[in-house]
C-alpha cells in the first residue's frame, strides 16, 4: 500500500477548518462542567444525606455509561420526549452542538467533582484546626485554605481530564457535528483514503493535547510555587 | 485581697473517643498571667486537655468557662471566643500556600478585621519579635522548623490573645532548633503571657512554670509548683514518668 503524501498536505488544512469548532465544544464543556463539577462537590462535601446521595447517583450513572451512549440518548432521544420538546431548552437539544456539549458537560462534570473531591480530602486537617484556632469560621477556612490548597493538588488529575475531554469532543462528529474528526471522516467518504487521513488527523490532536499540556503545566507551576524549596 | 475570677476554668470535666474515655473529672482554673506546663506520658489525654479549651475538641462532661462565656453547643460565636485563645500545634501547621507576612496577616484580616496596613505592621512586628523580620515573604516550605514554629508563634500573637495554648511546640523539631523555639517562648512568659504548654522541656518548665500539671490515663495525677514537682513528686506515676525522662 502507498502513502499519499500530497493527499495529507492537501486535506491536513482542511481538517484544520475544524479545529475552532473542536475548541468550542472543549472549551464550553469544560467551563460548564466545570461549574457543574462544583455544585456536585459542594453536595457531596454538604454533610447532608439529601444532597450528598443524588449527587452520588449522578456521578455513578454518569460514570459508568459511555459518554458515545450519553450523546445518543440526548441526541436521539431527547426529541421524542413532548416536554423536551415543549420546554425552553428544545433550542439547545434540537442542535447538534447543543447536544453535544450538554453530554460533553455532563460526563466531565461527574469525572471532575471526583477529581475536586479528592483535593479537598487531600488539605491537610492540621492547617484547617490552625485556622479553626485563629477564629476562622467554616466558610472562610473553604475559601481561604481548602479551596487554593485543594486546587493544587486536583490540577495535575483535572489537567488529564481536560485532555481526554478534547478527544472526547470527536466523538461528536457522531452527531453531524463537522469538528476536525467529523471533516476527516467526510474526505474520508470522497476520497476512500482512510489511512492517510486518519493518521494526520491523528497527529494532529497529538499536536494539541502536547500543547494543552504544557498550558496546563505552566499554571501547575504556577500553582505549586510555594512547594518548592529553593526561592 | 478578692482572689482574680480565672480566665479559664475547667470543671469535672470529661471526654470520650467513641466508648474510651480519654479524658475523666479534669479540674483545672487558670488565672491571668499564670504559666502552665503539663506532663504526662503519650496517650495520657494532654492534647486533648488543652484541645477541648478552644473546642477543637468538645467535652462531653463538666463545664468549660472562658472568661464569663462557657462552651456549650448553644455557643453564639465560637470564634470570638477562639480568638481569645492564641494555639501552637506540634506540627506547626502554617498555611502553606501563603507568604508568612499572608500567614500573620489572614486571621487579623478575617476576623478581627483589621486594614491591611495595621496588620501588616502588626504582623512586621511580631516577626521582629521572633527575629525573622527578613522571611517575611517567602513560603513556609522554605523555612527550617524552628523558624516555621517562630512564625507559627508569630502568627497566635498578632491576634493579641488572652491566652496562649502550646501542645508539643517542640517535640517535631530538630534538637538544634529547640532553643530557638522556647527562647520565645521564654520571652513571653517574662511578659506576662498566659500559657499553658504541654511539653516535656523540663527546663523549660523549671524556668518559667508557676504550676506543672502531670496527666495519666486522662486524669490530672499530680499538681505542684516545679520546684516540689521535681524534688518531691508524691505519686508513684509521678516518679516513674520524671524518672524515664529525666534519664535522658
Ligand atoms: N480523634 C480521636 N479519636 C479517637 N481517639 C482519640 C482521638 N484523639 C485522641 N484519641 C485518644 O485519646 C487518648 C488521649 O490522646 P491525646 O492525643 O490527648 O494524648 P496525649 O497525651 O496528647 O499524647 P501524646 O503525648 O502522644 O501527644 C489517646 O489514647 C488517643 O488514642
Ligand atoms: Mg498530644
Amino acid at each position: 500500500m502507498s502513502f499519499d503524501l500530497s493527499l495529507i498536505v492537501e486535506t491536513v488544512p482542511k481538517m484544520l477548518a475544524g479545529v475552532g469548532l473542536t475548541f468550542q465544544l472543549l472549551g464550553l464543556s469544560a467551563f460548564l462542567g466545570l461549574i457543574l463539577a462544583i455544585v456536585l462537590l459542594l453536595m457531596r462535601i454538604s454533610g447532608k444525606w439529601y444532597l450528598d446521595w443524588p449527587a452520588q447517583l449522578y456521578i455513578y450513572v454518569f460514570r459508568g455509561t459511555p459518554i458515545l451512549v450519553q450523546i445518543f440518548i440526548i441526541y436521539y432521544g431527547f426529541p421524542q420526549l413532548e416536554f423536551i420538546r415543549e420546554s425552553v431548552l428544545w433550542p439547545i437539544f434540537r442542535d447538534p452542538f447543543g447536544c453535544a456539549v450538554v453530554a460533553l458537560s455532563l460526563n466531565t462534570g461527574a469525572y471532575v467533582s471526583e477529581i475536586l473531591r479528592g483535593g479537598v480530602l487531600g488539605v491537610d486537617r492540621g492547617v484547617l484546626e490552625a485556622g479553626e484556632a485563629l477564629g476562622l469560621s467554616t466558610t472562610q477556612r473553604f475559601i481561604y485554605l481548602t479551596t487554593p490548597i485543594a486546587t493544587r493538588l486536583a490540577l495535575p488529575a483535572y489537567g488529564n481530564d481536560i485532555i481526554s475531554l478534547l478527544k472526547s469532543t470527536a466523538l461528536a462528529s457522531t452527531i453531524t457535528l463537522m469538528d476536525m474528526t467529523g471533516i476527516a471522516r467526510t474526505i474520508v467518504a470522497q476520497t476512500y483514503a482512510p489511512y492517510e487521513i486518519f493518521i494526520s488527523l491523528a497527529i494532529i490532536y497529538m499536536i494539541l493535547t502536547f500543547f494543552l499540556q504544557k498550558f496546563i503545566s505552566l499554571i501547575e507551576a504556577y500553582l505549586g510555587r510555594y512547594t518548592k524549596r529553593e526561592s | 485581697m478578692i482572689s482574680p475570677q480565672p480566665l479559664i476554668r475547667m470543671q469535672n470535666v470529661g471526654k470520650h473517643f467513641g466508648t474510651f474515655q480519654a479524658l475523666k473529672g479534669i479540674n483545672l482554673d487558670v488565672i491571668k498571667g499564670e504559666r502552665i506546663v503539663v506532663c504526662g506520658p503519650s496517650g495520657s489525654g494532654k492534647s486533648t486537655m488543652i484541645r477541648c479549651i478552644n473546642r477543637l475538641e468538645k467535652h462531653d462532661e463538666g463545664r468549660i468557662l472562658i472568661g464569663d462565656t462557657e462552651l456549650t453547643d448553644q455557643i453564639k460565636d465560637l470564634n470570638a471566643v477562639r480568638r481569645e485563645i492564641g494555639m501552637v500545634f506540634q506540627s506547626f501547621n502554617l498555611f502553606p500556600h501563603m507568604t508568612i507576612l499572608n500567614n500573620l496577616m489572614l486571621a487579623q484580616k478575617l476576623v478581627r478585621k483589621t486594614p491591611k496596613a495595621k496588620a501588616r505592621d502588626i504582623a512586621m512586628r511580631y516577626l521582629e519579635r521572633v527575629k525573622i523580620p527578613e522571611q517575611a515573604d517567602k513560603y513556609p516550605v522554605q523555612l527550617s522548623g524552628g523558624q516555621q514554629q517562630r512564625v507559627a508563634i508569630a502568627r497566635a500573637l498578632c491576634m493579641k490573645p488572652e491566652v496562649m495554648l502550646f501542645d508539643e511546640p517542640t517535640s517535631a523539631l530538630d534538637p538544634e532548633m529547640i532553643n530557638e523555639v522556647l527562647e520565645v517562648m521564654v520571652d513571653l512568659a517574662r511578659e506576662g503571657m498566659t500559657m499553658i504548654c504541654v511539653t516535656h522541656e523540663m527546663g523549660f518548665a523549671r524556668s518559667v512554670a508557676d504550676r506543672v500539671i502531670f496527666m495519666d490515663a486522662g486524669e490530672i495525677v499530680e499538681e505542684a509548683d516545679p520546684e516540689t514537682f521535681f524534688k518531691t513528686p508524691q505519686h508513684e506515676r509521678t516518679k516513674l514518668f520524671l524518672s524515664q525522662i529525666l534519664s535522658h
